[in-house]
């Protein structure tokens, strides 16, 4: 059985199909492929045959089935899996097998999908390349010499390679969106709220969202439909809305500054150009929102600040990397956390701790903060008069393992997606084709729970690309 | 000079909980200093009479009823990494 689409596998496996031996061939796939690209930190080999002898044996019984049967999911190693470790690519939880799923994963097997594995990731999500894991980096399947993009680039990886056919991953600032662009898939990152964080190991709380991650439009809502929806565990989480578009052609503004700052030339030549072939379709205005200009340094004062407060609960006592003690409870505190995380989990912990410190919280942190209210308004006056946003996803294309070692180098990479995770809205990455010979993505933004119109659009860039 | 002087540097590792090597710490400070140098940038933005947004979500408790749900105790304490019998073995107090 080989697939195209994850609907497609879930309607031959509902219709008969062994969804064990469905399993067993993606296993022996990621078997024989996974040693190179590295996308996955934890294969469930056992417990997803398990499972897919249990869906056999449950459409056998004449059941009724789930949306997602028989379907393997990647899952981001920031989400918890009750009995599989679940390492959020740090040292420091290496050895963290959880003792509860996520909402969704508990979403996800009520609807008969399977988690086949845990995907590599920049060190607590903080990354744009999937080289900040402590389990090595991930390759980009369409060319293993180059980053996948990250945070979530095992789970981008996983469906580029064809190891599963579904992901989940979860964006901060760019991290489902980013490795979409650069292993052409389709990622969603979704309205702030839409999904449960419930289980999500936090680094930003005011800014992630766990999302779907597909090789298409359809098979990315299909897993979106699944786990989105309000959680009594989550007090962020949102009664669903949901917007939907007058008839006729979608009205698309792309504004002036995605165009700007740090772009490849490559990347804005052929989005503009891949633009001009949408305009038959949509009706496409230019516009200015100056405040996008600001959005990178204001989100990564923000994100760094909620991280110094969120890592704070590694103390490795209660769990995780315990070190020698030595000293006092500081001392054992400073210690574990020395050796748990790795540098640049270490920076930003630094650069937060500085951002909120008395004296400076002011000039960074409360400043930031108005920076976001602009941003949401600049954005909140263009969806007036645009339905959507768009620009190319990422400013660069996917670039070599070890080219980009400066921080901040790595930090611009984010310039064009950190907007929708300020201002909470939904944002998704469509392949649009290929400039030197790589992959490039299309970034199209809605007002809160206009997710519909992403994928209506979606379904239209993807036949002209 | 940037911002952060080698001793901030201490305190913030300090007031962090995080111990660095000394390689490490030559390597941060600057890298810590360019980055602030970026973020200086929003200061050219006039914010005076701009309210700052913490939140997209306006936050309310959300409460429930006080019933006990699948308790883990076991699976719980087997997380610590040093134990004995049913304690979490923590660093001398004094």
């Amino acid at each position: 059985m080989t697939p195209k689409t994850a609907i497609d596998a879930r309607d031959e496996l509902a219709g008969g199909a062994s969804v064990e031996e469905y399993v067993l061939s993606l296993l022996e796939r990621i078997r024989e492929r996974d040693r190179t690209i590295n996308s996955f930190i934890t294969v469930c080999e056992a417990s997803a045959i398990e499972a897919a002898k249990a869906l056999d044996r449950k459409r056998g019984r004449g059941e009724k089935l789930g949306p997602l049967f028989g379907i393997p999911v990647a899952v981001k190693d920031n989400i918890c899996t009750i009995g599989i470790r679940t390492t959020c690519g740090s040292r420091m939880l290496e050895n963290f097998v959880p003792p509860y799923d996520a909402t969704v994963i508990k979403r996800i097997k009520e609807a008969d999908a399977i988690v086949i594995g845990k995907t590599n990731m920049d060190e607590f999500a903080m990354g744009s390349s999937t080289e900040n894991s402590y389990f090595g980096p991930t390759r980009n399947p369409l060319d293993p010499t180059r980053v996948p993009g990250g945070s979530s680039g095992g789970s981008a990886a996983a469906v580029a390679g064809g190891f599963a056919p579904l992901a989940l991953g979860a964006d901060t600032g760019g991290s489902i969106r980013c490795p979409a662009s650069f292993c052409s898939i389709v990622g969603l990152k979704p309205t702030y709220g839409a999904v449960s964080r419930y289980g999500l190991i936090s680094y930003a709380n005011s800014l992630e969202q766990i999302g779907p991650m597909a090789s298409n439009v359809d098979d990315c809502e299909l897993l979106f439909n699944v786990i989105r929806g309000y959680d009594p565990r989550d007090n962020t989480s949102l009664p669903q809305g949901r917007i939907e578009a007058k008839e006729g052609k979608l009205r698309i503004g792309v504004p002036k500054e995605f165009f700007m700052e740090g772009v490849q030339e490559a990347v804005g030549v052929h989005v503009r150009k891949f633009l001009d072939k949408m305009s038959g379709v949509f009706e496409i205005g230019e516009i200015s929102l100056p405040s996008l200009a600001y959005a990178l340094p204001a989100y990564y004062i923000i994100a760094m600040s909620e991280a110094s407060s969120n890592l704070a609960r590694y103390d490795g006592i209660r769990y995780g990397l315990r070190g020698e003690d030595g000293g006092d409870w500081n001392e054992t505190y400073c210690n574990n956390r020395g050796i748990g995380f790795g540098r640049e989990v270490k920076r930003r912990i630094i650069l937060g701790t500085f951002a909120l410190s008395a004296g400076y919280r002011n000039r960074y942190y409360i400043r930031a903060q108005k920076i976001r209210t602009l941003i949401r308004e600049d954005l909140g006056r263009a969806f007036k008069e645009f339905d959507l946003i768009a620009g190319p996803t990422m400013p660069v294309l996917p670039f070599k393992i070890g080219e980009k070692l400066d921080p901040l180098e790595i930090y611009m990479c984010d310039i064009e997606t950190v907007p929708a995770n300020l201002a909470g809205t939904p944002a998704i990455s469509i392949p649009c084709g290929m400039a030197n010979g790589l992959p490039v993505g299309l970034q199209l933004m809605a007002p809160p729970f206009g997710e519909g119109l992403l994928f209506r659009a979606g379904r239209i860039i993807e036949e002209l690309a | 000079m940037g911002e952060i002087t080698p001793e901030d540097l201490e305190r913030l590792c300090w007031l962090s909980r995080l111990r660095l090597s000394q390689e490490e710490k030559e390597e941060f400070l600057g890298q810590l200093n360019k980055i602030l140098d970026y973020f200086r940038r929003i200061e050219e933005v006039d914010v005076e009479h701009v309210p700052p947004t913490y939140h997209v979500v306006d936050l309310t408790n959300v409460l429930r009823e006080d019933e006990v749900e699948e308790p883990r105790p076991d699976e719980v304490l087997e997380l610590a990494p040093r134990r004995k019998g049913r304690y979490i073995l923590a660093p001398r107090i004094i």
